[in-house]
């Protein structure tokens, strides 16, 4: 007897035996077959119906950060298809493993122009690590184990599945396909031993070394191994954005963010140190500030699993193609024990600096209008140092990374190298669909919460306990910043009119309350963290606060200001 | 740094879409590609793809990266002329009354070391093999006899190198990999 099942119901088993539990998605024409057969298969794949296709990417990528699962997306064709770019673009620039499945027209009608139709593998190659049309149901089996594998091994990254109708109603043999081997694709490199002992050397011999920590360290789960090597040599560590919470905040040898809005400690010390053991990072712009003048008196050890980030921005002394995680396991051993107390202490006087020059002042303002970093310290505190903090983009985003605090890994999810304004709420959604026993709490401004607002029907829907802070300030916050510092205080285009945002939150039954002095905000924050539900905190922000410190454009990593008139100096 | 010419090989499966993969990665840095083939080589679904474009050679070094980061593509490799032996063919079609006029055609052809592909009494197709600057001198040559049509073909190329780079990849996966080899 045959058990033949149509290819729609194959792509179902196929995630299901991929250990897929959750999908985000949103049906239509032409991947209507999909959502028939899921009608039959609900106890085992929850469907996340959002209210628009790139919502469905970003919950997806939240979900994928926070857990470290492939985020699955399903979508039909045309401008379904066309919707899901930004996430896609999103999740390749930040390492996110997706895969997303789009329904695409009848084999037949291909190129014709058809309703719908849009040559999606075409329009996303560059923005996946892989995608394939498949147009027979027998392909998809195959197809999609293929699509986890590439996901969510080496670098991870988006995978699109363009699925032609016919290859859903098609029948197809069901056998459960496994991948991992791709004759063309090696994901994790073999060790290179001669390298490893050339950076402990390195490292040994170093005495003012530096770790930056990157991405790459949570994504092979080396926080550990980071650790231990920091500990044991007595190295500062230093994180990208999307390195935060790599290392806990209050570890002694933490010592904060890199970059434009970073700590200046690591900034500035950046150009001092004489080993840079770069891991699992990528030297993006906001990281170096302009490039010739970015640690050159350093020999830097560049650890990556993409070969393809050696030497593109900035040149390495030794590089290291490995996992993050083997590579310091490795590393470690050769290690010597040491102390390096004078080069720990000159952290002390740039902490000092930036504490009664920024620290203080933002987040223990003297009167006048709420500031977003003494919300975000607040927040931060109240939920014990322990929920995910989701950001959207801007200047919430950068006050959310520099005050909020981490106690554990995967603590910090933010769109990094695309800057997508309206990642925020969708995230934040998804991260705590991935993580429901952690509290979830997204910063988030009045201009990119405006982006992808239709999601809080997605919450409405699923009673998704996310918690948001509106960090309302009636502006554009970050366009209006370079505005007043560099374009002659000239707010082109970027007040903003906004509605009443609780009234929309009444709306989508969703809890919400004002909080226009500073005199509410501390109730108004215990009042969320104690709700077991959605919660919003619409909270009027000084539109004139500024994120400092800042690297502007076209300086070097340890030229800060630290106000709009003042450059760091020791 | 100073723009020259650069050969990149790439050696990918023959999967739909790698040449758009491949010729995207170009396209995003403004490099003109100046010619492009592709066919089958030696190792049964291994497809090599060459492209010959002008550059300095960093840039050209992260775009062979990107290249050989795509998932369906095994190795590629930047060349600049020396470390390479390569080869074009043009062809030219030309009024064969015109031709019939030269009393020199004789040594045209043979200095030029063209052949004769085809003759009918509207035109002679002619064709030449070699590097870029031998079927530009024929065209050259040609010019005045009215050139009806003119094509070159893309490099096709093999290294000097005596390494076979591409065939250690292919070894090591196999080593690695010895009860999926071949078959992905």
């Amino acid at each position: 007897m045959s058990n033949k099942i149509n290819g729609a119901e194959a792509l179902i088993k196929s995630l299901i035996c991929e250990g897929v539990d959750t999908v985000f998605g949103y049906p239509g024409g032409a991947i209507i077959p999909v959502y028939d057969k899921l009608y039959d298969y609900t106890s085992q794949l929850k469907h996340i119906l959002v209210r628009h296709e790139q919502g469905a990417t970003h919950a997806a990528q939240g979900y994928a950060r926070a857990t470290g699962k492939t985020g699955v997306v399903i979508v039909t064709s045309g401008p379904a298809a066309t919707n899901v770019i930004t996430g896609l673009s999103d999740a390749l620039m930040d390492s996110t493993p997706l895969v997303v499945i789009t329904g695409q027209v009848a084999s037949s009608l291909l190129g014709s122009d058809a309703f719908q139709e849009t040559d999606v593998v075409g329009i996303v190659h560059p923005v996946t690590k892989w995608a394939v049309q498949i147009r027979r149901a027998e392909d998809i089996p195959a197809a999609v184990a293929r699509a986890f594998y590439i996901a969510n091994n080496g670098r991870p990254g988006p995978v699109v599945l363009d699925i032609a109708k016919d290859a859903q109603v098609g029948m197809v043999e069901w056998a459960h396909r496994t991948c991992d081997y791709i004759r063309s694709y090696i994901p994790v490199p073999e060790i290179n031993n001669a390298d490893i002992s050339e950076a402990a050397r390195m490292l040994n011999h170093a005495e003012r070394p530096m770790i930056l920590s990157g991405h790459g360290v949570m994504i092979s789960g080396a926080e550990n191994e980071l650790r231990m090597l920091a500990e044991k040599a007595d190295i500062p560590v230093a994180a990208t954005l999307l390195g935060l919470s790599t290392m806990p905040s209050d570890h002694p040898l933490y010592k904060g963010m890199l970059g434009m809005h970073g700590n200046i400690g690591p900034n500035y010390n950046t150009n001092r140190a004489d080993v840079i053991l770069a891991v699992g990072m990528r030297f993006d712009d906001r990281v170096t500030g302009r490039l010739d003048a970015y640690a050159p008196q350093a020999k830097i050890i560049h650890i990556d699993i993409d070969s393809s980030e050696f030497n593109k921005n900035v040149k390495a002394a030794l590089t290291i193609h490995a996992d993050a995680r083997q590579a310091l396991q490795a590393l470690l051993p050769g290690i010597n024990q040491t102390r390096r107390t004078a080069w720990l202490d000159s952290f002390i006087p740039c902490e000092k600096a930036e504490n009664e020059k920024v620290i203080v002042p933002e987040v223990h303002p003297q009167g006048g209008m709420m500031k977003m970093g003494e919300v975000v310290n607040l927040v931060s505190r109240a939920f014990g140092d322990k929920a995910i903090g989701v950001t959207d983009v801007g200047q919430n985003q950068m006050f959310g990374s520099r005050y909020f605090r981490f106690t554990e890994p995967r603590s910090m999810l933010t769109s990094g190298g695309l800057g997508t304004m309206g990642f925020g709420l969708p995230a934040a959604i998804g991260a705590k669909m991935g993580c429901p026993e952690r509290e979830v709490v997204l910063f988030v401004g009045d201009g990119g919460f405006q982006m992808t607002i239709q999601e809080l029907g997605t919450i409405l829907e699923y009673g998704t306990a996310v918690k948001i802070v509106l960090l309302n300030n009636n502006f554009l916050g970050n366009v209006r910043q370079w505005q007043q510092l560099f374009y002659d205080g000239r707010f082109s285009q970027t007040p903003m009119v906004n509605p009443d945002f609780v009234a929309i939150c009444a709306a989508y039954g969703i809890d919400a309350e004002n909080v226009t002095d500073r005199s509410q905000l501390s109730d108004a924050i215990a009042r969320m963290v104690k709700s077991d539900k959605a919660y919003l905190l619409n909270v009027n922000i000084d539109p004139t606060d500024m994120i400092f410190p800042m690297i502007p454009l076209g300086a070097a990593v340890d030229e800060m200001m630290i106000n709009a008139n003042e450059m760091f100096k020791l | 740094m100073e723009k020259q010419l650069f050969t990149i090989s790439v050696f990918s499966e023959n999967n739909v879409g790698v040449l758009n993969q491949v010729t995207i990665i170009f396209t995003r840095r403004c490099i003109n590609l100046e010619s492009i083939s592709a066919s089958p080589t030696s190792i049964p679904g291994v497809h090599k793809l060459t492209f010959t474009a002008y550059g300095d050679r960093r840039q050209m070094e992260k775009v062979v990266q990107q290249i050989e980061k795509r998932i369906d593509v095994m190795k590629a490799f930047l060349h600049t002329d020396d470390e390479i032996v390569y080869q074009e063919v043009a062809l030219y079609k030309v009024p064969t009354d015109k031709l019939l006029i030269e009393s020199n055609l004789e040594n045209i052809i043979r200095h030029h070391g063209a052949r004769i592909l085809d003759i009918t009494p509207e035109y002679t197709i002619l064709e030449k093999t070699g590097h870029n600057d031998e079927t530009e001198a024929l065209f050259e040559e040609l010019k005045r006899y009215d050139i009806r049509q003119f094509v070159r073909s893309g490099r096709v190329t093999v290294t000097k190198s005596p390494i076979e780079h591409v065939s250690n990849y292919i070894e090591q996966q196999a080593r690695l990999h010895p009860d999926r080899f071949p078959a992905e």
